[in-house]
């Protein structure tokens, strides 16, 4: 218990120390404006979701190996909390895009593939509901994560030959890329909050579903004597 | 080699089941017309038009098609539990999704090359120059869809919802193969008709790709 | 009746299986020896059907194993088993599903062995008729033909009666007898005491997916059925 609360109050105080770094220690970018800090915010986001699909696919490959349900609660975790950071990076981008470029939307590589992303993700989280037996269940949607996980460098890959031949408006140039040293400093330094934050979310997710499931089996004993 | 005999055996029985019926095929092909018809109210059918949207209408149309005919691919095994013979008889469970996927890509290209002639008619473009381009194409795209679609009928006929999960799931998986394959057929259909190689490349390599990855991982879909 | 190449014997070593929190099979040990006959009892839910897929190797145990004694160490067991669905496909005719299973499982002169066991099963006149068109009973001949392709050491039944006419359920004991006494082992889920129990050299009964009572350990047949041997 203890553990959770200061995990809790590291990964609440990262953010907010991170979030007051992008606005006020991180120096005004010229030609966007203070709608530019939410790149912080937005940039930080989306690498945080793309480590926890790389740990829910981890999750999904020793599932299959060891059967083990904890591999299961942890991919559900990851999953869950990817899904809500890539809706926040979805969210966000079109936020920052219309004051500065014009448009909500376009339809390069980066944003397109993203979006599939987070579909695949939510296709994950929806087949968990439609599988009622626990281990199918595990088993099932451990072997599509493995398949959608495979399937996100080649869909990119594919979208951005795609976007060579249909050359589009790239917004959102690379994170990194041409950025002030104080900025870079500002921008790692959410990378490393959003990150921290996101492994708390995760942690109380995964804490949430052992809980569940030893109700369950507690249950099911009661029901059997 | 055992594996490759058994999948040729089995290839045999699904190709003999569905010529008995042709209900399979039949419908499918229907649907794709039904499809082209109304996707074709979408926009304005003049030749320059056609050739921009033809394909990826085509492509869309087959693949709908495609997440509605890989249903039946383990729904079939389910009705007498043939799947459970077919486990117990073969030596190892992946000649059964090579063969249904074997199956699967014939069928498709069936109703993919009989579609052909009709779109050529319908949106004045014409293909015979490509054939063999088109037929590359189309069999590469189609193998695709197949072994990613089996895949995925494996799992969807143990899930609620079935019908509706199949699609759900395939289409966004896909992605790539209907952007290339969208591409590639885009290229053939034009003025100066060319093969994309590229194009080519990348689809053949998403069919390698996820056939070795349904090869690890094979047996566990048909686990109990 | 095709000799069993070579019977084999079954063992189950802490075999545990459980869906969801509910244990179909729970710390399970025995053996079988080969050439036994074992009547499997229990009621409905005791792990009956659990245990044989499990020796058919249908269904992987979460926790022990199981071997084959006997058995050709380079080779899968070859392994019948016939269950309450026919596993056969209903629109090809008898021989069609015969030939199919045949060729799949390597057997030798499939066309000859097929031919042999549509006789033996009595399906000869009807083997070009879809099976779709058969009665519950021809469905189930055609079900243990084809489990009787390969030549199994080992045969799982699972309730093969059930459905059955008594035409059938004779016919039906009439072979297991001859299967039993050509050496095969045998292992049949059975509902209660009957001709086809009878023919068994041993029984077991099974209850919430551990073994109970075992004539091997004493317990009396009779009782095994009635479920009052505990």
């Amino acid at each position: 218990m203890l553990r959770r609360i200061v995990f809790a109050v590291v990964a609440i105080g990262l953010v907010a120390c991170a979030t007051y770094a992008s606005f006020y220690v991180a120096p005004e970018e010229r030609t966007m404006g203070a709608i530019q800090r939410i790149f912080y915010f937005h940039a930080s986001t989306a690498w945080a979701g793309e480590t926890t699909f790389f740990v829910c696919f981890v999750a999904n490959l020793l599932y299959i190996w060891k059967r083990k349900p904890q591999y299961d609660w942890l991919g559900l975790a990851c999953a869950e909390v990817g899904a809500a950071c890539i809706t926040v990076v979805l969210v966000t981008g079109p936020i920052w895009a219309k004051p500065v470029w014009g448009i909500w939307w376009t339809w390069d590589a980066r944003l397109t593939s993203t979006f599939v992303l987070w579909i695949l993700y939510i296709c994950y989280l929806l087949l968990r509901t439609l599988l009622d037996e626990p281990e199918r269940r595990a088993l099932l949607s451990a072997l599509f994560g493995v398949f959608a996980f495979i399937d996100v460098p080649i869909v990119f890959g594919a979208i951005r030959w795609w976007r060579t031949q249909h050359p589009a408006p790239v917004i959102m140039g690379g994170p990194g890329s041409g950025l002030d040293p104080v900025m870079k400093k500002v921008f790692f330094f959410n990378v490393l909050a959003m990150h921290v934050f996101a492994g708390f979310l995760i942690a109380e997710r995964y804490y949430l579903e052992k809980t569940r499931h030893g109700v369950e089996l507690l249950q099911r004993e009661a029901e059997a004597r | 080699m055992a594996l490759l005999s058994n999948a040729a055996v089995l290839v045999g029985k699904e190709v003999r089941t569905e010529f008995r019926s042709r209900e399979l095929l039949s419908t499918t092909i229907v649907f794709v017309l039904v499809v082209v018809v109304v996707f074709s109210f979408t926009f304005d059918p003049t030749s320059s038009e056609s050739r921009r949207f033809g394909p990826g209408l085509l492509w869309m149309a087959f693949l709908f098609a495609a997440s509605l005919m890989l249903q039946p691919c383990f729904l079939r095994e389910q009705t007498a539990d043939t799947l459970t013979a077919l486990r117990l008889a073969v030596e190892d469970p992946f000649a059964i999704f090579l063969a249904k996927i074997a199956a699967n890509t014939l069928f498709l290209l069936l109703m993919e090359l009989l579609m052909l002639p009709v779109f050529a008619a319908l949106f004045n473009v014409s293909f015979a120059a490509q054939l063999p381009a088109i037929l590359l194409t189309f069999f590469l795209g189609s193998l695709g869809i197949s072994v990613v679609g089996t895949a995925l009928a494996a799992i969807s006929a143990q899930a609620r919802m079935r019908e509706l999960l199949l699609p759900l799931l395939l289409l966004p998986l896909l992605t790539p193969v209907l952007v290339v394959s969208t591409e590639v057929t885009i290229r053939l259909m034009q003025a100066e008709p060319y093969l994309e190689w590229r194009g080519i490349g990348l689809m053949a390599a998403f069919d390698a790709v996820f056939l070795t990855v349904l090869w690890l991982f094979g047996e566990y879909f048909l686990e109990e | 009746m095709p000799a069993a190449q070579r019977s084999i014997g079954l063992q189950f070593d802490q075999v545990e299986k459980r869906y969801g929190s509910v244990y179909a099979l729970r710390n399970l040990t025995f053996h079988i020896a080969p050439g036994e006959c074992v009547a499997l009892a229990g009621r409905n839910g005791s792990g009956k059907t659990t245990l044989l897929r499990v020796a058919a190797r249908l269904v992987r145990p979460g926790r022990g194993t199981v071997s084959y004694s006997g058995a050709d160490r380079n080779r899968r067991p070859a392994i019948g088993f016939v269950a309450h669905a026919p596993m056969v496909y209903e629109e090809l005719t008898a021989e069609e599903n015969l030939l199919f299973f045949a060729r799949l499982q390597n057997v030798e002169h499939p066309a000859e062995q097929v031919g042999k066991l549509l006789a033996e099963v009595g399906l000869e006149d009807r083997r070009d008729s879809p099976v779709r068109t058969f009665s519950r009973g021809m469905r189930q001949r055609t079900a243990i033909a084809r489990a009787l392709l390969a030549r199994p050491s080992l045969l799982l039944f699972d309730e093969p009666a059930t459905g059955l006419d008594a035409e059938s359920g004779f016919w039906l004991t009439d072979q297991v007898r001859k299967l039993r006494d050509s050496g095969c082992t045998i292992v049949m889920s059975l509902h209660g005491e009957s001709e086809l129990a009878r023919l068994a050299t041993r029984a077991v009964r099974l209850e919430a997916g551990g073994l109970i009572a075992d004539t091997h350990r004493g317990a009396m047949f009779q009782s095994i059925f009635a479920g009052t041997a505990i």
